[in-house]
């Protein structure tokens, strides 16, 4: 055969090699671009009167994720209702990021640090609460900290307080609950990072008169930060649309992003405006890996 | 001379309940200052555990460890001014290579103009300043090692640790980094107490040897001590190639006995602590014996069949089998157009220069 010919040959067993990937392309599109494409168009249309869209351009539904009309008049206002909503579902997300963290971190390095056999077994431990539907674990910490329940009861047998602590619906409780839930999310890149960390390097800064603190700020936490990068993105993403855990433990009143956007196709009927707010509630998932992935790139990029 | 570091009755136990091992079992080393000191043994001999224990990253089960007089047995690695250079670098992937080796001082609290100053000086002494800033990765094996080397060098520590760091490197670059090791050692002034298992190294290096094996120190002292004079068989066999002949002691005069082999010879060897009538082991280094014609001479001890003769370039090995069943070894050097006047499957002697024998007591 000729050079060209092989070549030929090759290029066509590329193509035919592409085909091969077309299920999953099917997949993606039929599942995910499809869908989203029809999200993106409904939000650029008129709400029917019982739900639904009337075929019919109208913006209405992108000004209404930030303002809002008088009830009398056609009166716009800033939509305090949905930037207090977004800047919570942000802060909460946020605040779960960094607990999941703060939590997260010694436990994995604890795994880590195991010998090789045990730590199946404690990975083991982690993934368990994953066995158990969502709803239910929710409907656990419900349990616990409810006016009735077996914290307060407890405390107030000890007689240390004299009245039940309110816990449940308040944003303490939504974050208590979205810790809970996220943190193997966070503990399972952790650990993977951590078990890759060669422990003679560690060693090398104890032995260069670095204390444990400095070890853990320059040696360890720069060497497992594509971990970190990684537990945050994993945590912090279904934290912003969480809807179960701020609808149980918020008890409807203190809404995040996922809640107002299941309002909208539910009691509220107005599909576009959810079509929109769920547009925006990517675009901010949109922004934040971005700049994660800026931020990995710079100091974290030659390394894992 | 000054001790630098003493290990007193060190012990160091691994495990709990019924699955303990004893990785070291009460040893004792002085090791003085400006020494280069190796500890050699096989993988497993307890060698890289006593050295962790001198860095601070295990604590002995029992036992002091004195640096300069003081017990720093329990100190956290970061408090004792003595520092390691790991098997495989260990070198902090996300820093550049001044800023590995300006690491150690940073951590002392040194201020900007002394640490930069010093990290020159330190690249100078590794001949590695055009790579000042590359990442460690960007670097090879032998430039990583140089790094390892000045990082540890830099914070001007007591007591120098080096844990094989010879093992990763070709045969070439580790012949060259050896003598190089031995020239920062004296030019520095520093102590080191270097690991390994390789006997060659060790012998060529020191100034003086701890042999170990299952976690006992077995003999200390300079190489050609250890070399010419193997405390027992394990020392024999370790350091160099060796032969042992079995036979029991006729006479005594001085520091020589006469020893009749079971061949039916006699031979002369140095003795120390043996009596008439004890069975013992003799030692014969391989080049310190030689192949002869079989109507022997009188230096001639044994006789054998010759049964392979293996060529190395500056010297042969003639390998025979006596009628015991062992194979003895002889070394002889080769000199110009001298061809091998034996013939593989004849009948040799076996002939030890004077002196060059020497008694291991039996069993030991």
């Amino acid at each position: 055969m000729s050079q060209s010919a092989i070549r030929a040959d090759y290029r066509r067993t590329l193509t035919r090699r592409w085909l091969l990937s077309s299920p999953a392309l099917l997949i993606v599109l039929l599942a995910a671009t499809g869908p989203l494409l029809v999200v993106l168009l409904y939000s650029f249309l008129k709400a029917g009167p019982y739900g639904g869209v009337l075929p019919e351009f109208s913006p209405e539904a992108w000004i209404g994720v930030v303002m809002q009309r008088g009830l009398f008049d056609d009166t716009l206002s800033i939509a305090d209702a949905h930037l207090a909503i977004f800047w919570r579902s942000i802060r909460l997300s946020l605040e779960t990021t960094l607990l999941t963290l703060i939590f997260g971190f010694p436990t994995a390095y604890f795994i880590a640090t195991r010998p090789p056999n045990t730590r199946e077994l404690w990975l083991f431990l982690i993934t368990i609460p994953f066995w158990t539907n969502l709803l239910i674990r929710t409907f656990a910490i419900l349990q616990i900290i409810r006016n009735d329940g077996t914290i307060n009861t407890v405390l107030l047998k000890l007689g240390l307080i004299g009245e039940p602590i309110r816990m449940l619906y308040t944003d303490g409780a939504i974050l208590a609950g979205m810790v809970y839930v996220y943190l193997p999310l966070m503990v399972l890149p952790l650990y993977a990072s951590m078990e890759k960390l060669d422990f003679r390097i560690v060693e090398a800064g104890y032995d260069l008169y670095a204390t444990p603190f400095r070890v853990l700020r320059l040696v360890i936490i720069p060497l497992v930060k594509p971990g970190i990068v990684a537990g945050c993105i994993l945590v912090f993403i279904p934290s912003l649309g969480a809807y179960v855990t701020p609808n149980v433990l918020g008890g409807g009143k203190n809404l995040m992003i996922g809640n107002l956007i299941e309002l909208q196709f539910g009691q509220g009927r107005n599909w576009p405006l959810g079509s929109a707010l769920s547009i925006s509630l990517m675009a901010v998932v949109m922004a934040a890996l971005i700049v994660y992935v800026r931020n990995a790139d710079k100091t974290g990029g030659h390394h894992g | 001379m000054n001790e630098a570091i003493g290990i007193r009755d060190v012990s160091k136990v691994f495990g709990q309940g019924d699955t303990t091992f004893t990785a070291v079992a009460r040893v004792n080393i002085s090791i003085r200052e400006n020494e280069f000191f190796t500890l050699l043994g096989p993988s497993g001999c307890g060698k890289t555990t006593l050295l962790r224990m001198i860095a601070g990253f295990e604590f002995p089960t029992d036992g002091e460890i004195l640096l300069h007089g003081e017990n720093i047995a329990d100190m956290p690695p970061f408090r004792r001014p003595i520092n390691t250079v790991f098997q495989n670098y260990a070198l902090f992937p996300h820093m550049t290579v001044a800023d590995n080796i300006g690491f150690g001082l940073r951590m002392l609290g040194k201020s900007k103009a002394e640490v930069s100053e010093r990290v020159i000086e330190m690249l100078r002494l590794v001949k590695m300043e055009p790579m000042a800033g590359r990442r460690t990765s960007e670097i090879s094996g032998g430039q990583q090692q140089r790094v390892a080397l000045a990082r540890a060098l830099a914070p001007q520590p007591k007591v120098l640790l080096l844990d094989e760091p010879l093992s990763a490197l070709d045969y070439k670059l580790r012949k060259e980094m050896q003598l190089e090791l031995k020239r920062m050692q004296h030019e520095t002034g520093i102590t080191f107490i270097f690991v390994t298992h390789d006997q060659e190294e060790a012998l060529t290096m020191s100034d003086r040897i701890a042999v170990m094996s299952k976690g006992q120190v077995l003999q200390v002292g300079s190489p050609r001590d250890i070399y010419d004079a193997p405390a027992d068989r394990f020392v024999a066999e370790f350091i160099g190639e060796t032969n042992f002949l079995t036979g029991r002691v006729r006479k005594i005069a001085e520091e020589t006995a006469e020893v009749m082999l079971e061949g039916g010879a006699a031979i002369s060897a140095t003795a120390a602590g043996v009596g008439v009538g004890d069975d013992v082991t003799i030692v014969v280094r391989p080049e310190h014996a030689e192949v002869v014609a079989v109507p022997a001479t009188g230096s001639a001890v044994t006789k054998g069949t010759l049964e392979n003769v293996v060529y190395f370039g500056t010297d042969t090995h003639f390998h025979v089998r006596l009628p015991d069943g062992s194979v003895f070894v002889t070394r002889q050097q080769n000199r110009p157009r001298l061809s091998s006047e034996f013939a593989v499957g004849s009948e040799v002697s076996i002939a030890v220069a004077a002196d060059a024998a020497r008694i291991l007591r039996a069993g030991a």
